[in-house]
């Protein structure tokens, strides 16, 4: 049995932690052999082929390929598919975009956001916002699989796996790339922090969020928000953690006027160690927190930037 | 141009999921369901294509139970101008897998000839995230996910993604499948009057066999279980206290 993962990359760069994560998910399937597509993959492909448990690297390399368009990537996909029994990568908005468009183009059921693999055929994935966890087998001859990396540790470094390059299939050109619009931030990324602070509708405003922000910074942690949050404006989607948002798994979780519906726990608990702070003592969050503060976080969330 | 929104019957948003003591699956006997969330995005961007001229007709789909004609109810009350439902299943534990229910999109598709199927993102039942993109593939569509802004310029949608770091902007030929994130509209409420018309609106029934499509799952549901429940921690009295108890554990 073999493995084709598809690397995480981004304007030429490999995401280390997204890819390692899958890697560690995937490698009790096969040999697993990581593909790096975009513009420029040469860079990203030597990074992959450093990851512990790597065995071939294949990097394509096409202006098709930039952007992360789903058509030309897919395409890519299918076209290197016969070789190998799973088809995986990690659960990121790239790879949700991808994966599911691979499954159909080869007639089997994606198998998203899986948490668990049980044996080759069978995985474990949350379904209902995490409410519940379903076991499924496959009876698909070739399984398309997306990884929640939130669940996996990542694969060290290590390995020196061969990269070779393939070329491009032939994808009619469906849709075009206009413009990025990545916020420009220092802090770590949402997925991989180990510390997280998350705001929710108690933070009250987009100007309030500076709050959350600054002990987020003092920290060294990335920010967060509960889908009211962003629903209301104070924050911007990529911030959102819960069921339609990100998952996360940081070492700390702080949640700041945060109530806990069950999406947002969908979201965030699995992490280590949660600290809740909120006004309202029956708020659901402080049901998952291992500390809970019953206060108003104009006053607390300050008040713990200058003490930490 | 004509537009596709398919709508699925999902237990209600504000109504957490129970998981069955045999491990069968989560009990949906006498639950309240809905229409799922972003599917609701979905029909409330159609209208508003349609309200800024760049639709003529919206029709709504649904593929599961024959329950889910009140999802399409619902759709036609929204603003949607007829409804197909495609009975696929008897029982309402029974979900039909993205892979089938794209497969039975692609015909209706095929019969009614839109220029653009604007779906949710994912139904967040089985939390899949599959079935635009799945349609895409099986149609030789572009597509453009998680949307956030949709503008129909010409033969094509200028589509503004959520994605990971932010928001990415691309261009796709009509026609086109678009699927709706969160941040795209806020649907609105069907009103009195609206929902005695819908009642008058056409709604058309189908099976699954009328399009001969085979719905019979891929993957076996081999269990359903709780997830680990975590247990609830400590109170703390004041902020001092709180950043004691982090250091004593060496996360901070």
């Amino acid at each position: 049995m073999a493995v084709l993962l598809l690397g995480e990359v981004n304007d030429g760069e490999l995401s280390v932690d997204a890819t390692a994560k899958a890697v560690s998910a995937a490698k009790s399937l096969g040999d697993v052999t990581v593909l790096c597509a975009g513009a420029s993959a040469a860079a990203a492909g030597e990074a992959a082929a450093k990851i512990d448990g790597v065995a071939k690297v294949l990097v394509a390399e096409d202006p098709s390929l930039s952007h992360r368009l789903a058509e030309p990537t897919a395409a890519l996909i299918v076209s290197l598919a016969g070789d190998y029994s799973h088809i995986v990568a990690p659960a990121t908005t790239d790879a949700k975009n991808v994966m599911p468009r691979v499954a159909a183009l080869l007639d089997v059921m994606v198998i998203s956001d899986v948490s668990g693999v049980v044996d080759a055929d069978t995985f474990e994935r949350p379904i209902y916002a995490g409410n519940a966890i379903q076991t499924v087998k496959s009876k698909d001859e070739k399984k398309v699989i997306t990884f929640r990396t939130s669940t996996f540790d990542a694969a060290g470094e290590g390995g020196s796996a061969s990269v070779e390059t393939v070329a491009m299939s032939d994808a009619p050109a469906l849709s075009s790339w206009i413009e990025d619009k990545v916020a420009e931030s220092d802090r770590p990324e949402l997925t991989s922090a180990k510390i997280v602070v998350s705001g929710g509708r108690g933070v009250g405003s987009e100007e309030d969020f500076k709050v959350i922000e600054a002990l987020a910074d003092k920290l060294g942690a990335a920010v967060g928000a509960s889908r009211a949050a962003v629903d209301s404006g104070f924050a911007p989607n990529d911030w959102q953690v819960g069921q339609t948002g990100k998952v996360v798994a940081p070492d700390l979780y702080i949640a700041c006027g945060i109530s806990g519906a069950i999406q947002h726990l969908a979201g965030m608990k699995d992490s280590k160690i949660i600290v809740a702070i909120n006004k309202d003592e029956e708020a659901p969050i402080f049901q998952v927190a291992d500390y809970g503060l019953v206060a108003d976080l104009f006053d607390a969330v300050p008040a713990l930037t200058e003490k930490l | 141009m004509k537009v596709l929104v398919p709508v699925k019957r999902v237990i209600d948003y504000n109504v957490k999921a129970r998981v069955k003591a045999d491990g069968s699956g989560v009990d949906l006997a006498n639950v309240k369901m809905s229409m799922n969330p972003f599917d609701e995005i979905a029909v409330e961007e159609a209208i508003r294509l349609k309200e800024k001229g760049a639709v003529e007709e919206i029709i709504a789909v649904s593929i599961g139970v024959k329950q889910a004609q009140e999802t399409l109810r619902t759709a036609l009350a929204m603003g949607a101008d007829r409804a197909i439902l495609v009975v696929a299943a008897d029982d309402v534990q029974t979900d039909i897998e993205p892979l089938a229910v794209a497969k039975i999109l692609a015909k209706v598709v095929e019969e009614e000839q839109p220029g653009m199927v604007i779906l949710g993102k994912q139904a967040i039942d089985n939390d899949m995230n599959a079935t635009g993109q799945m349609l895409a593939a099986l149609l030789g569509w572009g597509q453009a996910t998680f949307a956030s802004e949709v503008v129909v310029e010409g033969e094509a949608a200028k589509v503004t993604r959520e994605v990971d770091g932010g928001l990415q902007t691309i261009e796709v030929k009509l026609p086109a499948i678009v699927t709706t994130d969160l941040r795209l509209n806020e649907p609105r409420y069907a009103s009195l009057p609206n929902i005695m018309k819908a009642k008058k609106k056409p709604l058309e029934e189908k099976t699954a066999d009328d399009y001969g499509v085979d719905v019979s799952p891929r993957l076996e549901v081999v269990k359903t279980t709780e997830p680990e429940a975590r247990q609830a921690g400590e109170m703390v009295p004041d902020v001092d206290t709180l950043v004691a108890k982090l250091k004593e554990k060496g996360v901070v």
